[in-house]
């Protein structure tokens, strides 16, 4: 039987359900060397601001059991340079592009979601409402229901494309933030953003990472992932959910569908297998054709839960 | 940050060669593409065993072998360490920047350690192109020199030092390094090993008016230019420094360009 992998993200179409997760893979370029961007969904490029960002003080990363920590500091060239040259080259390849857009205020997501009306490679944006590393935890937008429907608003109302929020686990109720940001005109969510970590050397007493704590990710996260995803799906069964958090292989991303996601994002990954986007599309096509799945929607949150 | 991406391939291969250099293991993996792509200086990512691969210089490329030095020193290393003839790892590389190749007179390589692996390639590449290397190999003792019998034929002339002089002249590399460079000629110095060692031997080159490539070693997630964990501040010539991966903007660098300390 003939399966069709393609699916509806909002009411873009995407050849294949696998994305990338922001931070996880620059912007294609380094990764075009392992993998051919065009059979992807699309790229979600590394979160940009309005104006450049140099990033915080090595060292940045520390590896954990089963995953990584990881505290960058948002380091990017800003969104006018990132229009420029990163958009401009996925563009002339033909790559759909989803930019993810960071800020300290509702005006610096304006400002960015101004930018970026009119670019052509552009399907979406994502919102990082969501990274663990700014300086001040307090600016977390998705720690807050009123705070990340507010960001989704103002947002929604300047973008031409269908727009994301992507969210935090580290909060008690997930459903109601997730809930804020769809009635305040997100099209969608992506669940998850890393979940906060802290990792100690204890021959020289100090953080591993020189923030102190910083975003962890991997397939030690993939449960809380496939538990945020199922608990939003649950509850809004007709948002369209960018599902991310520990996927390498192509059953984990069946997981992530299963629990309600209807694309799935491929980070940490990327750093140890840089083909690993283009096994999990492969072997999803492999999955749907050995198993008779005609298309990813008869599955998207099909898990049978009793009781 | 214009530099140009590594012809980086990613290959699942086989454990060739096993062997001990002193102290440190030497792991020879057949990938072909890679060995006749690798520029000194470059380096590869294997798989650990971990979730992380790890990174290493390229201590040798030659037909279709890479071969790699470490010491065991955590879980992945000691993963790598237990490999035996035949075993399956994953390879990817060449990566990064590698040392200037162009033969342009007498080069003083110094490595600390068994960072010195890339500059025993370096002279294997250079040497027949008609620049000599000579070499300054240093460590904390004797045990800790890397590479000290092939040293003497691969570099035109070797120093040894040890912090406690249970080998070759007491002290540091740096101790020596004036007077190498007034009896090699040397015009340049490329140097690999730990940062404290790479920011001595910079100021070092510095006092000496001679360009100095380091080639630094840094925690590094993925090594192919995505996750920003590897950066090393760089001067930026406005101000403060920025920060550039030292897997693709390095991991060889001009040390007169690195915000040290």
């Amino acid at each position: 039987m003939s399966a069709d992998p393609s699916i509806d993200l909002a009411g873009i179409r995407l050849a294949s359900p696998v994305v990338t997760a922001s931070g996880c893979f620059g912007s294609g370029k380094e990764m075009s060397r392992f993998v051919d961007l065009t059979k992807l969904g699309a790229v979600v490029c590394k979160t940009v601001t309005l104006k450049p960002r140099r990033g915080i003080a090595p060292p940045r990363g520390a590896e954990t059991p089963a995953g990584m920590l990881n505290a960058i500091g948002l380091q990017n060239p800003g969104v006018d340079a990132f229009i420029a040259k990163d958009l401009t080259w996925l563009d002339k390849r033909n790559v759909p592009a989803i930019a993810s857009v960071g800020g300290h205020s509702v005006e610096d997501y304006v400002a960015c979601a101004e930018r970026l009306r009119d670019v052509p490679a552009l399907v979406a944006i994502e919102l990082n409402l969501s990274c663990p590393n700014l300086e001040d935890r307090g600016f977390m937008f998705a720690l807050s229901a009123e705070r990340t429907a507010e960001v989704c608003a103002a947002v929604k109302e300047r973008a031409m494309v269908p727009v994301f929020a992507k969210l935090s686990p580290d909060v008690t109720d997930l459903v109601a933030v997730a809930d804020a940001a769809v009635k305040a005109g997100a099209d969608g969510v992506s669940l998850i953003n890393t979940t906060l970590g802290m990792a100690i050397d204890t021959k020289t007493f100090r953080p591993k990472l020189s923030t102190g704590t910083g975003g962890l990710s991997g397939p030690a996260i993939r449960p809380i992932a496939v538990r945020c995803i199922w608990q939003v799906h649950q509850a809004m069964p007709h948002v369209p959910i960018i599902g991310m958090g520990g996927v390498a292989t192509a059953e984990d991303a069946l997981e992530l569908i299963l629990a309600g996601a209807t694309a799935v994002a491929i980070g940490t990954a990327n750093f140890y297998e840089p083909r690993a986007t283009e096994l999990v599309r492969e072997g999803l096509e492999r999955i749907m054709r050995e198993r008779g799945i005609a298309n990813l929607e008869q599955i998207r949150g099909a898990v049978k839960v009793e009781g | 940050m214009s530099t140009a991406l590594s012809e980086a391939t990613v290959t699942e291969t086989r454990v060739v060669g096993v062997e001990r250099i002193g102290e440190y293991q030497v792991l020879s993996l057949r990938a072909p593409g890679i060995a006749r792509r690798t520029i000194p200086g470059q380096f590869v990512m294997l798989s650990s065993g971990a979730v992380l691969g790890r990174p290493f210089s390229v201590f040798r490329a030659e037909e279709d072998t890479v071969a790699v030095v470490f010491d065991v020193i955590g879980e992945g290393t000691r993963w790598l360490a237990s490999r035996t003839l035949g075993d399956a790892l994953s390879i990817t590389g060449p990566l990064g920047t590698g040392f200037t190749i162009e033969p342009d007179g007498p080069v003083l390589a110094v490595g600390g350690g068994y960072g010195a692996a890339p500059l025993f390639l370096l002279a294997e590449r250079l040497r027949p192109a008609g620049s000599p290397v000579h070499a300054i190999l240093g460590a904390a003792r004797s045990s800790r020199v890397f590479g000290k019998e092939p040293a003497e034929r691969v570099f035109d002339s070797v120093t040894f030092t040890t912090d406690d002089g249970s080998f070759g002249t007491r002290g540091l590399v740096t101790d020596v390094l004036a007077a190498a460079v007034a009896s090699t000629g040397a015009t340049r110095i490329a140097a690999c090993g730990p940062m404290p060692m790479l920011e001595a031997v910079s100021t070092s080159a510095a006092e000496l008016g001679l360009p100095c490539e380091v080639a630094v070693e840094e925690f590094m997630a993925c090594g192919i230019g995505v996750c920003w964990t590897c950066v090393l501040p760089v001067a930026s010539g406005n101000g403060e420094p920025r920060y550039d991966r030292s897997c693709t903007e390095g991991p060889v660098f001009d040390a007169a360009k690195v915000a040290w300390g």
